[in-house]
């Protein structure tokens, strides 16, 4: 089974709810899917072993075979190609990597060079299989880095991929293929109002999901009535705790600390399973 | 001498358009006859490489020099690639600017004006 841990507003609690699930159970892989900043290695303290660049094709023209006929930039929804005159011009930060430029090429004129926009590392933490992706300082795609972290997904392990905040295609990259969808929350207008775009979102790829609301103690009650009202499961509350906030803050999980709470996160996994059925 | 100047309407009495990517016409521009041609923008709610694809479209038309309030650095590139000069700082009306460039008081700019997405 996978499943995927998002949120739609940033610092909820993605990676507290993610890691401390991973360590709760047997048998488990994570997936660091939020490549920006990817943070779980901190909790999960993995064993790195590999390290692989990834690249993404952009387009290297050869203009002794091109006859400038301009197919290229016309295909290009990101307008990363220009045609003028008898000059080919490659804006390869705007390039997505999609290869349509040299497939539609009838000179056959386009070869794809290698540009490294990151690594996946995959490694072990305790019986954890660990992957993440690091996005190079700069990059402006993240979504090839997350489909070739996701290449290494074992379904033989119940999966946990730890998603980027937001609702864009990183999300989505990161999200599709997943069998259930954590939305992580806090009791806030502003926990509400990402929570409902999540939503949203998770409903078009029909994913079965539910909330898990963090720091349930303070805040209103919105989000919980918003839950009630459109028949969304809260799977779990977790209370603010000071110390949590505290070991945290010097990158300690919950379960580590408190042991007896592996029990609450085992709970939920097997709220999901029902859920899945 | 053809001349490209972005305008926020379709005739000569429009202001300026102060984009040059996201700008609602181009008018194409003879200096010497003021013999006009005024183009929709059809790249206006592209998401990205706005710049990029207007100075393309620009080029097809045969240009010497393009025009407008500011021009980024991705635009720019294209349009020096196609040997396209860029005058930017324009306002005021289209006709306007036309005698300001005949009369030579406008110049033309070494490098991009603004940074990238500027006129988003």
């Amino acid at each position: 089974m996978i499943i995927s841990v998002a949120s739609g507003k940033g610092g909820t609690g993605k990676t507290t709810v993610a890691t401390n699930l991973a360590l709760s159970l047997d048998n488990v892989q994570f997936i660091d899917c939020d490549v920006e900043e990817p943070n779980a290695h901190i909790f999960l303290k993995p064993e790195i072993e590999k390290k692989l660049t990834v690249n993404i094709p952009i387009p290297k023209v050869d203009e002794s075979k091109c006859n400038y006929c301009g197919k290229c930039a016309d295909i290009c929804a990101f307008n990363a190609i220009a045609v003028l005159g008898e000059k080919v011009l490659v804006f390869s930060e705007l390039c997505h990597g999609c290869g349509g430029c040299s497939l539609l090429c009838p000179e056959n004129a386009i070869a794809e060079a290698g540009n490294k926009i990151g690594i996946v590392e995959i490694g072990k933490a305790d019986n954890i299989l660990f992957v993440d992706g690091k996005l190079d300082i700069g990059e402006p795609m993240s979504p090839p880095l997350i489909r070739e972290a996701k290449k290494y997904i074992n379904t033989d392990k119940t999966v946990i991929i730890d998603v980027p905040p937001g609702t864009s295609c990183p999300v989505i990259e990161a999200v599709k293929g997943s069998d259930f969808c954590i939305l992580v929350t806090e009791p806030t207008p502003f926990g509400l109002y990402d929570l409902e775009l999540a939503v949203e979102l998770i409903k078009k790829l029909e994913i079965p999901f539910g909330v898990v609301i963090n720091q349930s103690d303070i805040g209103d009650e919105k989000v919980e009535q918003y839950c009630l009202n459109l028949n969304i499961p809260i799977l779990m509350e977790i209370p603010f705790d000071k110390d949590i906030a505290f070991e945290y803050s010097r990158g300690i999980p919950i379960v580590v600390k408190k042991l007896e709470k592996k029990q609450n996160f085992k709970n939920l996994y097997h709220q999901i399973k029902e859920l899945v059925k | 001498m053809k001349i490209c100047i972005t305008s926020q309407g379709s005739d000569l009495n429009s202001e300026v358009d102060s984009r040059f990517g996201r700008c609602a016409y181009f008018i194409i521009i003879d200096a010497e006859t003021m013999d006009f041609e005024s183009i929709e923008n059809p790249n206006i709610h592209a998401t990205g490489g706005v710049g990029i694809r207007s100075a393309q479209f620009v080029s097809n038309k045969a240009v010497n020099t393009v025009i407008t309030g500011n021009c980024g650095p991705n635009a720019f590139h294209t349009l020096k690639s196609a040997n396209i000069d860029v005058i930017t700082g324009a306002k005021g009306k289209v006709k306007n600017i036309v005698e300001q460039y005949k009369s030579g008081s406008l110049k033309t700019d070494p490098g991009p004006s603004v940074s990238p997405k500027f006129g988003l």
